[in-house]
């Protein structure tokens, strides 16, 4: 099953000859249990495609559909709806609230959704427990290291029944070990279940995903297709 | 690197007979490197020969080699001295670029386009693999696939890199990324560079 369609998604800003377009007719679907990496350029239409499959940007034509439903025809509050339920972000700016422990950080979209506190809280620990997070559940962001954050903005991310999780740049800058196990969780979440997007400009993180697809100038100009068997690859011999 | 230095590493661990080292020489490498048992006895030969390993007496049909105190120090210089990358500017890659870049009719941000998947897809293949090898506690192996994740990473960066130097060498047309010979100059041999990564990328080109 799809749960992310884009069907020839153009968004331009600006008119006449000041116009960019930050996409010019992209077509991807992003299935259940499918990781997808978006790669391109500074400027190539990476984040734009990434806040246009997530709610927080609108075409200026074409449809995006997440579970079969086209953002289009929601009004603001049943988007915002949607994107509370069935999407989650994880960003570079973790957007983690300092005033909020890291249990927190998490219950507090779910009570805004109506979930009473405490089944927020017990949600929200067991959240951090994914993570192995769960022993600092009332730590303030402050008292936490870079990679630690990041794993609690993770489990927000992920909290809930949400079956699209979209990630720009999800490591920031942590060190390449500590990258990896964010990129591991987001790829046990997706093989649980999701669909995910990860936008990245370092291959190895995309390494991580199912498709590679890479932008330039807002055209999907290439995608590496479907893999070989990987313990053929050793026995040949080498990366060159 | 030498089948010499593995081996004397492998020595290092204990006494072991050809097949044994033959086994574990291919454990330590990830299965990159496969040896035939050939040449491990050449090797052990020319190790005996200098000094570096002793054969102990034959036991049950199988001789056992060990490490010497010159093998040890040989080991300990091997280990101390930074590996060369000297040979790097050979490679096939390297040269395939230069050589497009300087070729009429060659559409070099497909060529580099052409590469960049390939890698990426190749270097999906490995992480697959370093998932799928959570369980082991092979250590050298999991170093082994990591090394190759990581040179894979630097020649992607390096296509990036090559695609942004060539972008600004010629802004006039960006869009074409092929410099054309100054009036005067003579065109290389258009039959240089291998002709299935530019044919292949003129088909995706036109497809854009």
């Amino acid at each position: 099953m799809n749960i992310l369609e884009l069907r020839d998604v153009h968004r331009t800003h600006g008119v006449g000859d000041v116009a960019v377009h930050a996409l010019a007719g992209v077509d991807l679907t992003v299935a259940e249990g499918e990781l997808v990496a978006v790669m391109g350029p500074s400027g190539s239409g990476k984040s734009t495609l990434l806040n246009c499959a997530g709610g927080l940007d609108r075409p200026t034509s074409g449809d995006v559909l997440v579970e079969g439903k086209p953002l289009a025809g929601l009004t603001r509050k049943q988007l915002a709806a949607l994107r509370r339920r069935s999407i989650g972000y994880v960003f570079q700016d973790l957007n983690l609230l300092h005033s909020l422990t890291a249990v927190e950080n998490i219950a507090l979209p779910l009570e805004l959704d109506g979930v009473s506190p405490r089944r927020a809280h017990r949600i929200a620990v067991q959240s951090l427990d994914e993570v192995g997070l769960g022993d600092l559940a009332g730590r303030f962001p402050d008292d936490m290291s870079g990679g630690q954050q990041q794993r609690v903005a993770i489990a927000r991310a992920l909290v809930g029944d949400r079956r699209l999780v979209l990630a720009d740049e999800p490591t920031g800058a942590l060190d390449s070990v500590t990258g990896e196990s964010v990129l591991r969780l987001l790829r046990a979440r997706v093989d649980a279940g999701a669909a995910g997007v990860l936008v990245t400009h370092e291959a190895r993180h995309a390494g991580w995903a199912d498709r590679v697809v890479f932008l330039r100038d807002g055209n999907i100009v290439d995608t590496s297709g479907p893999l070989a068997q990987p313990e053929d690859l050793l026995a040949t011999g080498g990366a060159g | 690197m030498s089948i010499k230095h593995g081996l004397l590493a492998l020595l290092e661990r204990g006494p072991m007979h050809g097949y044994q080292l033959k086994t574990a020489f291919e454990e330590s490498t990830g299965g990159t490197w496969p040896l035939n048992i050939g040449q491990v006895y050449t090797t052990l030969g020319r190790l005996e020969r200098d000094g570096l390993v002793e054969s102990l007496p034959e036991h049950d049909g199988q001789r056992e080699y060990e490490i010497t105190d010159a093998g040890r120090a040989e080991l300990a210089m091997w280990f101390a001295t930074p590996v060369s990358r000297t040979d790097r500017p050979r490679d096939e890659l390297t040269i395939k670029l230069a050589l497009a870049v300087a070729t009429p009719g060659v559409d070099v941000r497909a060529v580099l386009q052409g590469q960049r998947t390939a890698t990426v897809r190749t270097m999906q293949e490995y992480t697959r693999l370093k998932a799928s090898s959570d369980k082991r506690s092979d250590l050298s192996w999991r170093l082994v696939v990591e090394a190759m994740l990581f040179q894979a990473e630097a020649e992607i960066r390096w296509l990036d890199h090559c695609e942004t130097t060539l972008a600004r060498y010629q802004p006039e047309t960006p869009a074409a990324a092929v410099p054309t010979p100054e009036p005067g100059q003579t065109a290389p041999d258009r039959t240089a560079p291998a002709g299935t990564a530019p044919e292949r990328t003129a088909r995706k080109a036109g497809r854009r």
